[in-house]
This record gives C-alpha cells, sequence and structure tokens, in this order.
C-alpha cells in the first residue's frame, strides 16, 4: 500500500470525507485528493497531525507497520489478546493491597527468556519503567519493534539468555496483559476503569513475587530494572531478602520527589482534561483520550532527556521549512519529535493505566515505612547492591541514588555504586552507554561467582 | 572479567598493608583507586572488602572487576558507616589528599575495629635538604607533583602522625617506614631514622 492509498484507507475508517479534513488543515479538497492519488505527500510535521486527526498511528501511516493498523486501537488492542506468558490467580488466593483491601482473582502478564538450570539458581527478574512491558529482549509482538531492553538482555549480552533464566513480568496495573484498569472486571463484566483499586510499588512486587513462585523459584540470583522499574527492585530487596542474591536499581530514587510528583500530576490532568476520556469510561463510551494521553507523554519525556541532548539533537533546527510560519503548526523540530513521541505512545498504552501507574510512583516513599529512616528498609540485608545513576539525569538524578548508598552503607550492606558519565539524561539507561555496561557486566560476573554460578 | 594479573602486587606499601589483614575479615578501603590492592585482598586473603573511592574512573574499574566499591568523597562519607562495621579500615595513601585528615582518622577508628594508615613521609631526608638546600618544595617518585597541582594539601611527618595519634588517644600496634630501596625500618625503635631515612610509612592503629 502507499501512502496516499493508507490515507484515504483510515480516511474512509474514521468516516470522514476529503472535505472534513481539508476543513481541519484549512486547505483545499483538492489537496487531499493528490495526496490519496500519491501526487503529492503532506508535510511531514501535518502527516503526524493528519495521523492524530484520523486515529491512526504515525508509523502505520508512513509505514504501514506497526500496532495500530486502521481503527485498531479501541476494539482490537485488548490485553486478554498480546501474545505472552500468563499465570492467573483465583479468588482463593487474593492479593493483599498496600489500601488495605483485597484485590480476588488477577492476572499477571510475562516473558521468559533462557533456561532455568537444575539448581533454579539463575533466575534474573527484570522489572520495567512506567511505559515498558514484559518484551524486554527480541522483538516486541504489538509494537514490531526491539524490546525496551534488547541492547542488555539476550543471547551473549550483557544479562546473557545463555547463561541466565529472565522473567520480565508486565506490572499489575499495566496494560499489556496483567490485570488493569483496563481488563474486565470479572465482578461487572465491563472493564475495570476508575473502580480499579489504585496500586503500589509494593503492590506490583507482591503480585510478582507470586509469579516467582510459581515458577519454582526460591531465590533469584538478581532483581534489576531502571526508573520505576528501580524503585520495585528497592521493594524487592526490602521485602523479600532472602529471595535475592543481588540486585541492581538503576537511575532511580527511594522516594518520589515534589518535582516528579508534579510533572506526573501535569500528565494526569491532562489525560483527564480530555473530554474523550469521559470520567475514565472511554473504553464502555467506544472513544479514546489520545490527545490528553499524547500530552502527558510530552511532558514527561521531557524530563527523560538532558538539556544538553535536547541542544545537541534539534537546537533550533525547523522541521522541514526555511523560515518559521507565524502559527501553530510544528515549526521546529523538537515539536514535531514530541508530537510523533505522543501520537506513537498512545497506540501502545492505555489513558486509566498511565494515571494508575503514575500514583504508584507518587505514593512511593521507602523511608516514611520505617519512621522516616531509610536505612532500615535494609537493616541485616544479606542482598548485594549495585546502585547505577547518570550525570545527566534530572528525573532521577545522582542525589536520589547516593541517598540509597548512605542508607546501605549506614546497615553495612554489600554495595557498589558508579555515576556513569553520560550527556543522554534519564533515558541512559535504556541506550547504548558502554561504560554502564562495561560496570553493570563486571559487577554480574562478580556477584555469579559469588553465587557459584559459571563465570562467563 | 577479574583481572588475573593484578593479583600480585608490585608495591611494598600494599604488601606490608596487605600482611596485617587477617584472611576472612572484614575490610574496607578507603580510596580504593582502581582496586589493585582491595582485588588481592578479596581474591588472596578472601575477605569481605568493600571500597570507597572518588574518581570515577576508578569506580567503574572496580566495580567492571566485580569489587563492591562506591562513588563518594572520604571527607563527607564516612560518617554514613556505622561504628565497628569492619576489622580493618585501610587508607592507603590518601590521608595527605584529605581535607580533614584528624576528622578521618577518628572516623576509621570508629568505623573499624583497626585502621591501616600509609602515607609518603614528609620528614625523608631528601625532601629536607630539597628546602634547606635548593629551597624548592619536594619533586620526587613518592611526591610527583608540583606545589600547585598537587592533591596532597595534608602533608605530614612521621613525627607528625605519631604525634596527632597521641593526641587523638590513638594506640600504634605496628609502624614501618619504607626506604628508597623498599626496605623496612621499625618506627617504634628508630624514631629518628626512620623519619629521616623513611619514604613512606604504613601504620596499623587501634582506639585505646
Amino acid at each position: 500500500m502507499t501512502l496516499g492509498s493508507r490515507i484515504k484507507k483510515a480516511r474512509e475508517t474514521a468516516e470522514k470525507t476529503q472535505e472534513d479534513i481539508a476543513a481541519h488543515f484549512a486547505i483545499s479538497r483538492e489537496a487531499i485528493s493528490l495526496w490519496e492519488n500519491d501526487t503529492t505527500r503532506p508535510k511531514s510535521d501535518r502527516l503526524s497531525a493528519l495521523a492524530r486527526f484520523l486515529n491512526v498511528s504515525l508509523d502505520w501511516l508512513l509505514e504501514g507497520g506497526g500496532a495500530s493498523p486502521v481503527g485498531a486501537g479501541i476494539k482490537a488492542w485488548s490485553p486478554e489478546d498480546i501474545p505472552c506468558e500468563r499465570v492467573t490467580f483465583g479468588a482463593e488466593s487474593p492479593l493483599l493491597l498496600d489500601r488495605g483491601e483485597e484485590l480476588a482473582g488477577f492476572t499477571i502478564a510475562y516473558q521468559t527468556y533462557g533456561t532455568l538450570n537444575k539448581d533454579r539458581s539463575n533466575a534474573v527478574l527484570v522489572c520495567h519503567a512506567l511505559t515498558g512491558d514484559q518484551f524486554v529482549a527480541g522483538t516486541n509482538p504489538v509494537t514490531g519493534k526491539p524490546g525496551w531492553w534488547d541492547i542488555m538482555i539476550g543471547p551473549g549480552k550483557i544479562v546473557d539468555t545463555n547463561r541466565f533464566f529472565v522473567i520480565c513480568p508486565n506490572v499489575l496495573g499495566g496494560c499489556m496483559g496483567s490485570t488493569g484498569p483496563r481488563t474486565i472486571n470479572a465482578a461487572t463484566g465491563k472493564p475495570w476503569g476508575l473502580d480499579f483499586p489504585v496500586i503500589t510499588i509494593a503492590d506490583m512486587v507482591r503480585a510478582q513475587a507470586r509469579v516467582v513462585d510459581h515458577l519454582g523459584i526460591e531465590k533469584l540470583f538478581m532483581v534489576i530494572g531502571g526508573s520505576m522499574g528501580g524503585m520495585q527492585v528497592l521493594e524487592w530487596a526490602s521485602r523479600y531478602p532472602e529471595k535475592v542474591f543481588c540486585a541492581v536499581p538503576v537511575a532511580t530514587a527511594a522516594q518520589h520527589s515534589a518535582q516528579n510528583i508534579a510533572f506526573y500530576e501535569v500528565g494526569r490532568q491532562s489525560i483527564m482534561a480530555d473530554p474523550e476520556w469521559c470520567q475514565g469510561k472511554y473504553l464502555e463510551e467506544g472513544r479514546r483520550p489520545q490527545r490528553g494521553l499524547s500530552v502527558a507523554r510530552m511532558a514527561a519525556h521531557i524530563t527523560y532527556l538532558s538539556e544538553v541532548a535536547l541542544q545537541h539533537k534539534f537546537g533550533r533546527r525547523l522541521q522541514d521549512r526555511d523560515a518559521v510560519t507565524f502559527g501553530f503548526d510544528a515549526d521546529f523540530q523538537v515539536e514535531s519529535y514530541l508530537r510523533h513521541q505522543g501520537s506513537t505512545f498512545v497506540d501502545r498504552f492505555d489513558a486509566n493505566a498511565y494515571l494508575y501507574i503514575t500514583r504508584a510512583m507518587d505514593y512511593f516513599d521507602m523511608a516514611a515505612r520505617h519512621e522516616g529512616v531509610l536505612a532500615e528498609a535494609f537493616r541485616d540485608t544479606p542482598v548485594r547492591f549495585c546502585i547505577i545513576s547518570f550525570t545527566s539525569d534530572w528525573h532521577y538524578p545522582t542525589a536520589e541514588s547516593r541517598r540509597i548508598v548512605q542508607a546501605l552503607n549506614a546497615v553495612a550492606a554489600n554495595v557498589s555504586f558508579a555515576e556513569i558519565d553520560s550527556d543522554k539524561g534519564h533515558d541512559a539507561f535504556l541506550l547504548d552507554e558502554p561504560e554502564f555496561h562495561k560496570v553493570l557486566g563486571g559487577f554480574i560476573n562478580g556477584a555469579a561467582k559469588h553465587r557459584g554460578l559459571a563465570v562467563s | 572479567m577479574m583481572r588475573e594479573h593484578n593479583r600480585m602486587l608490585t608495591r611494598v606499601d600494599l604488601q606490608l598493608v596487605a600482611g596485617m589483614i587477617d584472611p576472612g575479615s572484614r575490610v574496607l578501603d578507603v580510596g580504593s583507586g582502581d582496586g589493585t590492592l582491595l582485588d588481592h585482598l578479596v581474591n588472596e586473603k578472601k575477605v569481605d572488602g568493600r571500597g570507597l573511592e572518588i574518581s570515577t574512573a576508578g569506580v567503574n574499574a572496580c566495580v567492571s572487576a566485580g569489587l563492591s566499591v562506591i562513588q563518594g568523597n572520604a571527607d563527607t562519607d564516612l560518617a554514613a558507616y556505622p561504628d565497628q562495621a569492619f576489622d580493618y579500615v585501610i587508607l592507603s595513601q590518601t590521608l595527605q589528599t584529605m581535607h580533614a585528615p584528624r576528622e578521618a582518622l577518628t572516623q576509621l577508628l570508629r568505623i573499624g575495629r583497626r585502621a591501616i594508615v600509609s602515607f609518603p613521609n614528609f620528614g625523608h631526608w631528601r625532601v629536607r635538604l630539597n628546602l634547606l638546600v635548593r629551597g624548592r618544595m619536594p619533586y620526587n617518585e613518592t611526591l610527583p607533583h608540583e606545589w600547585y597541582d598537587t592533591p596532597n594539601i595534608h602533608l605530614c611527618t612521621i613525627r607528625d602522625f605519631i604525634v596527632l595519634c597521641d593526641e587523638l588517644g590513638i594506640t600504634i600496634e605496628r609502624s614501618i617506614a619504607l626506604d628508597a630501596a623498599g626496605n623496612q625500618r621499625r618506627i617504634r625503635t628508630g624514631l629518628f631514622m626512620a623519619n629521616l631515612l623513611g619514604e613512606q610509612a604504613v601504620f596499623l592503629l587501634r582506639r585505646h
């Protein structure tokens, strides 16, 4: 299919006329006709606006690939259909949540890579970040893109799946198959929506512990994760020290700062201000709060980068034009980039899940459970820790990691801590950072030796 | 990869430090550098070893070698460690770079049952002669920096250090000076000559 034919198909599925599009962009109907004949092409910044207007992803419009063919968003993508492993815990073994009630009956979707050894001692639990999922390595079957930590995890990689058995669960409250606001509430037969209980990082970890038990693993060799994944790692080490040999929290914090709560509040308000959100009942109403979720993603995405990275990548460069247009199109490349980030995000993420998961992060405060003394969360811990931060990360700055290190020192824990020099901001933990990978690889080998696992 | 080639200590002062440590003990190496000493202690003496190092390059080298080392500043970060958490706390060739060496010594013996401290001796005859005859700050193998770019901001002589230990009520269990050829001299029995001929000194300390 050509770009023109995809525009036409998307337009027809969205039940719009050429006139509708023309009116939306204040251009002539003929221009739309020329696009559909492949005589001309929409300008690139207009393409993302067109994708949004027609309810399709930009990736699909441009390449025909990716997750969301026309109209897929609402019906076709249901968490129950995601191809992965899953385990369901029945009402007879409910999950006691931090808020004091029980979640009776829940499913956790997960992926595994590699093989569990005979001693069951080579298991690695990977915890994903806010917008991550269980597809940590290989190809993500939903987006068609590489797994979010494919650079790190796989055969012969830093976390070598020839040596380790890697488990990556989708968090409780997520939208990739685990029970959350997007899944069906058995009691009502409708999507949970805002009836889903507000959960915490500890609740996510309790659910993961059930999965680990289900797999017959008594002690994990390692629990590793970045950002919100790092919070889960800290929670694992604190809550189940006997089940964790070593813990690697990367680019994270033991509590959400006021600044982080503030940014995520902007995101939530943006979603809830979208009329398509329908007080959280958009699934039942057959609608999608795409604009709200897209803006939430755009705001959050800025915090994942650094000023240097933004300046280096975009500067004040203009998007496919020689001069500013004295309008509100995406004149600047950075605007176009953010809009693209926003519009592709809505195809793979659920707005209510975004509300719940960001809330869980805001509520995260490990010291609070121990009368404000973080060290008490790790008293007498046998776990070996490796804490890693990045110099240009202002989302979870090094000072946050240092607080964790000091708390661990205060209980004489076995801890390594390295700050990696990078200008890529918070996102550095996902990217090709050779020094980070070298340090982590060394730590894993050292720990594996102490655990009696073969060193590569 | 563990660095096999680093296991053998070539530096005499490090051999001396390592020789003071009982196998299997808990050790904190403050200013662990690239991890040469710590790697030796962990792998040859089977100690439960930790390190604190200020330079990113040093820390990354240590952690990459599988050592438990954290990036931090000894002047500020020692306070976070609990009392008597280690059998030995090592401060090897680092004391003279610290902003507050007196406080550091107190911290070392709060955190550890014993401390091992090594430093370059500013009382060495060449330093004295250099100042006396040439009127210049020392510049040699042990003190390989010009006065304007040296990290050594609190140099002392062996005698100065003994006086400080006395003031702080610290007991010196062993004290050895190393001369230019790497020969050992007992400080206790010959302080004057040790302070004149020792290029470096290694002290094993404990609280009264």
